[in-house]
C-alpha cells in the first residue's frame, strides 16, 4: 500500500463524516482509505490532458420544470419520518446557529 | 500618532426568488404556511428522490445577471456542498460553485461622497435550508422545512466597499433592481433578502488586506450599519493591543451590538464540493438569452425618463418615487386613477415620507391603496376637506387604509364655506383679540397670520382658509 493514511487525517474525516470509531474500527477505516487512494493513483497514470472533464454520465442538457405547484400537503409523510415530533415540526436537540 | 485604517467589505446576499414552487420540486414556497405542510421527498432529503431544476429559476437568475451587467455562463452546472446541520436534511446543500451561472458584474452606487463601481464577483443558484425554531419551554429546536428548497440566487460583491454607506448604497441599488425584475420581493426582516458582510482592516496605504470576518443574521439596513460599526472598531482594537484577527464566522447579536463566534473547532469548514450528480448540465443559448433579456421590464432609469416626460413631474421627485418599486407602483396606479400626477408625487414626497421615516418603515411597508389616495386627492381638489384636514386623513389612510369618504363624513370635517358662519366667528376673534387687530390697522400685515390661526382654531381646523383670508381682509 503507498498511501498511509495518518491517526489525525482519520480522526478529521470522522469529524466531517460525523462518525466515532473505535481504534479496531479505526485501523480498518484507515486500511481502506489508502487502498482506495492507491487506486485513484492507478487511474491517475492515465493522461486526460485535452479531455473535458465529465460531471453526468448521459449527454443529456436542459431536464426543467415548469413552475407549477403540484404538489399538496405532504406534512404526514415528511414527519413519518422524524424520530420525534413536536407542534407539527421535526424535534432535535437544541441548535442555535 | 494614531494609526489610520481602512474598512474594506465585500457582501454575500441572498435572495429568496419569487418562484412559485420550490427550486427542484412542485412543492409551494408560500410563506408562512403550517410547519411541514409544503414538503416532499425531494426537499426533505429521502433517498432515491430526484430533483428537477424549476426553468423560472434560471431566468430570473439570468434576469438578474443581465440587469447588474454580468457575463452569463451559457454551459453551467450545480455542485454538492456538504455539511451537517438540522436545518439540512439532504446532508448536502445544492449549489454551484465551478460554473456560477453569472460572473464579472457590476452595478454603480451613489453615496454623499460621488458615485462609485461596486463588482459583482458571480451570482450562482442554491436552494435555502429549513427553519430552525427554538423551543420556549424545552431544551430542544423544532425543524420546519417548508423553507428547504425555496429557490435562492447569492449574489457575491468584490471587497469594493469602504463604509457602511457604501455597503446600505449597494444593498439598496440591488433590492430595486430585483425588485422591478420581480425576482423577489426583497425583504430584509422576512428573510427574503439576507446579506452577510465580509469584513478587513488595514492601515491607510497597506496593499494587502487584512485578515477578514463574516457577520451573519443582520436584518435590517439599521443593524448592518452598526454591525460594520462594531466590526471595524474591534479590529483594530484587536490590532492596536498586537493581537491577530481571526478569520471566522460571527453571529451579530444587534441588541447587545456586539458579534461573537458562531461556529466551534468542530465544524470544519470544509465543504468538499463535487459535481451534483442528481442534476444535468444547463445549455442557455443565445436565443434564450435574447428572450429573458426581450422580457426585462421598464427599470428605474427608463421609468424616470418616462415619468418626467409623461407626467411632466420634477427630475428629483422622479428619481426618489423610481428608486423604490413600491413608490412607482403607487404612483402609477395612483395617478391613472385620479389623473393629478403632482399631487400624487407631492404626498409621496412629503406626507408618506415623513410617516415612514417617523415609523421607522420601508416603502415596501406601505398598506394604504391607491384607490383611497386618488379619493383623498379628489377631495382635497374639490375642496371639500382643507389641506390642514387632508394631512390628518391622509395620516389614517396610511396607518388603516381607510376610505377618506366615509371617514371625512363621520368625523364632520368637511370645509365650512358658509359665508355667514365664518363671518360670525371672525367678528368674534376679532372682539377677543383687539391688539392684533389695532397692529394690522397700523401696518404689521404679519398679525393677520394670528388672526387667521384663531379663527382655523375656533372652527376646529374645518373652515375655508382662502374665505378666511378674505373676509378678515374685508373685515379690517
Amino acid at each position: 500500500m503507498a498511501n498511509i493514511i495518518s491517526d489525525e487525517t482519520i480522526e478529521y474525516v470522522g469529524i466531517l463524516a460525523k462518525l466515532e470509531l473505535n481504534e479496531e474500527e479505526k485501523e480498518r477505516a484507515k486500511k481502506d482509505m489508502g487502498e482506495m487512494l492507491d487506486y485513484i493513483d492507478k487511474l491517475n497514470e492515465l493522461d486526460t490532458a485535452g479531455i473535458e472533464p465529465m460531471s453526468h454520465v448521459f449527454p443529456v442538457q436542459n431536464v426543467f420544470r415548469e413552475d407549477v405547484v403540484t404538489n399538496g400537503d405532504g406534512s404526514e409523510e415528511t414527519l413519518r419520518n422524524a424520530p420525534e415530533e413536536k407542534d407539527g415540526g421535526f424535534k432535535v436537540p437544541k441548535t442555535i446557529g | 500618532m494614531a494609526k489610520e485604517y481602512e474598512t474594506v467589505i465585500g457582501l454575500e446576499v441572498h435572495v429568496e426568488l419569487a418562484t412559485k414552487t420550490k427550486i427542484f420540486c412542485s412543492c409551494s414556497t408560500e410563506f408562512g404556511g403550517a410547519p411541514n405542510t409544503h414538503t416532499c421527498p425531494v426537499c426533505t432529503g429521502m433517498p432515491g428522490s430526484l430533483p428537477v431544476l424549476n426553468k423560472q429559476v434560471v431566468e430570473y437568475a439570468a434576469a438578474v445577471g443581465l440587469a447588474t451587467n454580468c457575463t452569463i455562463t451559457q454551459y453551467c452546472k450545480f455542485d454538492r456542498k456538504n455539511y451537517f446541520y438540522p436545518d439540512n436534511p439532504q446532508n448536502y446543500q445544492i449549489s454551484q460553485l465551478y460554473l456560477p451561472i453569472c460572473r464579472d458584474g457590476k452595478v454603480e452606487i451613489e453615496t454623499e461622497a460621488g458615485t462609485k463601481n461596486i463588482g459583482i464577483h458571480e451570482i450562482h443558484m442554491e436552494e435555502d435550508a429549513g427553519k430552525l425554531v427554538h423551543d420556549e419551554w424545552e431544551d430542544v429546536s423544532v425543524v420546519d422545512y417548508n423553507r428547504s428548497g425555496v429557490p435562492l440566487i447569492e449574489i457575491v460583491s468584490e471587497p469594493d466597499m469602504r463604509s457602511a454607506d457604501e455597503v446600505i448604497a449597494y444593498l439598496e441599488k440591488l433590492r430595486m433592481i430585483v425588485q422591478y425584475l420581480g425576482a423577489s420581493d426583497c425583504k430584509l426582516n422576512e428573510g427574503s433578502m439576507r446579506a452577510d458582510v465580509n469584513l478587513s482592516v488595514r492601515e491607510v496605504g497597506a496593499k494587502e488586506f487584512g485578515t477578514r470576518t463574516e457577520m451573519k443574521n443582520l436584518n435590517s439596513f439599521k443593524a448592518i450599519a452598526r454591525a460594520i460599526e462594531g466590526e471595524r472598531e474591534r479590529q483594530i482594537d484587536l490590532l492596536e493591543a498586537g493581537e491577530k484577527v481571526i478569520q471566522e464566522t460571527r453571529r451579530w447579536d444587534d441588541t447587545k451590538g456586539e458579534s461573537y463566534p458562531m461556529r466551534s473547532k468542530e465544524d470544519a469548514q470544509d465543504y468538499r464540493y463535487f459535481p451534483e450528480p442528481d442534476l444535468v448540465p444547463i445549455v442557455i443559448s443565445d436565443e434564450w438569452l435574447k428572450e429573458i433579456k426581450d422580457r426585462q421590464p421598464e427599470l428605474q432609469t427608463e421609468k424616470m425618463i418616462r415619468y418626467k416626460e409623461e407626467y411632466d413631474i420634477p427630475e428629483y421627485d422622479a428619481k426618489i418615487i423610481t428608486g423604490h418599486k413600491k413608490l412607482a407602483d403607487i404612483f402609477e396606479a395612483t395617478t391613472k386613477l385620479c389623473n393629478k400626477p403632482k399631487k400624487v408625487s407631492n404626498w409621496l414626497m412629503v406626507e408618506t415620507m415623513r410617516l415612514l421615516k417617523e415609523n421607522d418603515m420601508e416603502p415596501e411597508d406601505i398598506t394604504f391603496s391607491p384607490k383611497n389616495l386618488a379619493t383623498l386627492i379628489e377631495l382635497t381638489e374639490a375642496g371639500t376637506i382643507n389641506s390642514s384636514v387632508a394631512k390628518e386623513v391622509f395620516e389614517e389612510v396610511f396607518k388603516k387604509d381607510i376610505d377618506p369618504n366615509q371617514y371625512v363624513e363621520e368625523k364632520g370635517l368637511k370645509t365650512v364655506n358658509d359665508e355667514g358662519a365664518l363671518r360670525a366667528t371672525i367678528e368674534q376673534v376679532m372682539k377677543e383679540n383687539p391688539q392684533s387687530v389695532e397692529d394690522y390697522r397700523n401696518g404689521k400685515e404679519k398679525a393677520i397670520g394670528f388672526l387667521v390661526g384663531q379663527t382655523m382654531k375656533a372652527m376646529k381646523g374645518k373652515a375655508n382658509p382662502g374665505m378666511v383670508n378674505k373676509i378678515l381682509k374685508e373685515l379690517l
